[in-house]
């Protein structure tokens, strides 16, 4: 039994635990820049921020090499911080973003603007799906607010679950009248985070840094609210604001990541469930440890996407969902870390 | 602290459970809430502890309305265990138990020794310092509940409200719950009401009973003084004789029905017994 409360038991070994996990992300980050199709030694990256002299390798390194870590890494984060907010919220230990039905709500946005509105620019096909990631949200959130009972776990996963199918059905509706725009959305459809710039992930900074610091402030009331609305009101919490700060919170994260990514799936749903197995169930721990082991996750298969078929490269989502599927299944079976 | 309901109307939706209910908790006792399955007792229970806000009237705790109160100031006066809750899978006994002085932290006073001082009380008079750190979802029905109860004690409020503290436990358990609660209420004074199925448990352990009946109080007074059997036909729709408990001498309820009637079976066989020459019972042979 002592696992499921976390084999990290004292505040001194879950530290030094996250300082390991942020010196992985920081080895993964190094390695997603140096390995690829050309190999960029350490003084290559070294001389295109210190001596850029225009040289096609150091153009590699600034213009795809680094935005690619950063963004993964940020993505990751971002999803793996959202899961673990919409497992708590939900109650339900396989809740992840896309239940929310936040992928693909930006999944149908984007194929209208490229289908009907002939919208091509990278980053206002972002802004297009951040839209259409908080709008849904709104719908959905709306949906399980309705009827007496307001906003229980179960109506915001059935309205979130019926929205998802909702969307996907018109997108395929889209795509099946239009095949044009189908080679154009497919790539962006399973999820990537190659071939996206520097400049697309500062417009979305902003809301990245919003939730990840809202995360960590948020972090200690989730604990209480955990133990149920009824517990969480007799010790003077107020439950429903908590919710609503939690699940903007998941929106700005999801929305921002489904927007320069694309929906990629199974970060959300593990990565919260292996923070579980280090640190038990403490908010206050899981919100960083969710946010490193994410970026590490998305970071490795980001970088192993890239060697699957070289030289073609995989969508990193196709990646995400191989290594994420055998472990969905156990988490399904076993009922969590049981 | 005192807390009372004055002219309370709670409805779910637009239907009204609950209809211009007065009610005052006796200060310092045990109050226990009894009534038929929906009869509206954990509604009650709900108002006071603002689960659910009036429709008109308000609750009233020492002289304030506490819909009108700031909630953490409300959690340090009275505190609420909800009908069976479910910890978080992994959350530990000592986890939990520090929740409940979740009224008393901000952002800039995170935990304090008045804070541990508390926790380490709750986990010493429940009895669980020995598991603190055991998950909750690994101990037993019994030892899980008083985890609950040592989180609401840990809130340190005069008044604890309990909605049916004693469900889903074997008897063992429920007497050990209600003996914990009957210690807490003596010896620290605390003011408890609560909701209960067990009528003569409710009897052995309460001062005050409530009989709640379609929304409204039917009775209310020292269970010794309100416990007949017209309240059990009333209330209960159930035909049953009251008795002295033989062993605390507080009323006991027993309650008539079809079953194993050995008592009527013996009638019936010294009946046949004494009258050997009835030539009725004869010729049945």
């Amino acid at each position: 039994m002592s696992e499921v409360a976390g084999v990290l038991k004292n505040p001194v070994a879950k530290g030094i635990g996250l300082f390991l996990c942020a010196t992985l992300v920081i080895i993964c980050m190094y390695l997603s820049v140096w390995l690829g199709i050309t190999n960029v030694d350490w003084r290559d990256i070294l001389h295109a921020y210190t001596h850029f002299s225009g040289t096609n390798i150091e153009i590699i390194v600034r213009e795809t090499r680094v935005p690619r870590a950063l963004i993964a890494a940020a993505v990751g984060a971002s999803l793996a911080i959202s899961g673990a907010l919409m497992q708590g919220l939900t109650r339900n230990p396989l809740a992840s973003p896309g239940i929310l039905g936040i992928n693909a709500g930006a999944g149908f946005f984007i194929v209208i603007a490229l289908s009907f509105l002939h919208i091509s620019s990278m980053s206002a096909l972002a802004w297009i799906a951040f839209l259409g990631a908080a709008l849904t949200s709104v719908i959905v959130y709306g949906l399980g607010a309705f009827g007496t009972e307001r906003l229980t776990p179960v109506k915001l996963t059935l309205a979130g679950a019926s929205m998802a199918a909702f969307f996907s059905s018109l997108t395929q509706g889209v795509l099946t009248a239009d095949q044009q725009s189908l080679d154009a959305v497919i790539y962006w459809l399973v999820g990537s985070v190659q071939g996206r710039s520097f400049t697309l992930l500062l417009h979305v900074l902003p809301y990245f840094v919003i939730g990840w610091i809202g995360a960590l402030l948020i972090a200690a009331k989730m604990n209480t609210l955990a133990l149920g609305d009824a517990v969480a009101t007799g010790v003077g919490q107020n439950p429903l604001i908590v919710k609503m700060a939690a699940g903007l919170i998941v929106i700005l994260l999801a929305g921002s990541s489904v927007a320069i990514a694309g929906p990629i799936g199974f970060i959300g749903i593990i990565v919260p469930h292996m923070s579980k197995w280090f640190v038990g169930q403490d908010y206050r721990w899981l919100i960083p440890y969710s946010a490193l082991l994410g970026a590490i996750l998305l970071l490795l298969a980001d970088i192993s996407a890239r060697f699957v078929m070289m030289p073609q490269e995989v969508p990193v989502g196709i990646m995400t969902a191989v290594i994420g599927t055998p472990f969905f299944i156990t988490i399904a079976r076993k009922g969590g870390w049981r | 602290m005192v807390l009372e309901a004055r002219a309370i109307t709670v409805a779910y939706g637009d239907h009204p459970i609950i209809e211009a209910l007065n009610l005052e908790i006796p200060k310092e006792k045990i109050t226990v809430f009894i009534g038929k399955n929906g009869c509206g007792k954990s509604t009650l229970l709900s108002a006071f502890a603002r689960l659910l806000k009036p429709k008109a009237g308000s609750v009233v705790l020492n002289g304030k309305d506490i819909a009108k109160m700031p909630t953490k100031k409300v959690a340090r006066d009275l505190s609420l265990l909800p009908q069976a809750p479910v910890a978080p899978e992994g959350l530990t006994v000592l986890q939990l138990v520090r929740q409940g002085r979740y009224p008393y932290q901000n952002w800039l006073n995170q935990w304090s020794t008045d804070d541990e001082r508390a926790v380490r009380h709750a986990l010493r008079v429940t009895n669980l310092e020995d598991l603190a750190d055991r998950p909750v979802d690994s101990l037993s029905g019994g030892q899980r509940q008083r985890a609950w109860i040592a989180m609401v004690l840990a809130q340190e409020t005069d008044i604890l409200l309990l909605d049916e503290p004693t469900t889903y436990l074997d008897l063992s358990h429920q007497v050990e719950i209600l003996d914990l609660l009957f210690a807490l209420n003596r010896a620290e004074k605390r003011t408890i009401a609560m909701v209960l199925h067990d009528i003569n448990l409710a009897c052995r352990y309460a001062d005050h009973i409530v009989a709640v009946h379609n929304g409204r109080i039917y009775a209310q007074g020292a269970p010794e003084e309100i416990i007949n059997e017209q309240l059990m036909r009333d209330v209960f729709k159930i035909e049953a004789k009251i008795i002295n408990d033989p062993l605390f001498g507080t009323p006991m309820c027993i309650p008539h029905g079809r079953g194993r009637n050995l008592i009527k079976q013996r009638q019936q066989e010294q009946f046949e017994n004494r009258q050997p020459t009835n030539p009725v019972a004869v010729k049945n042979r």
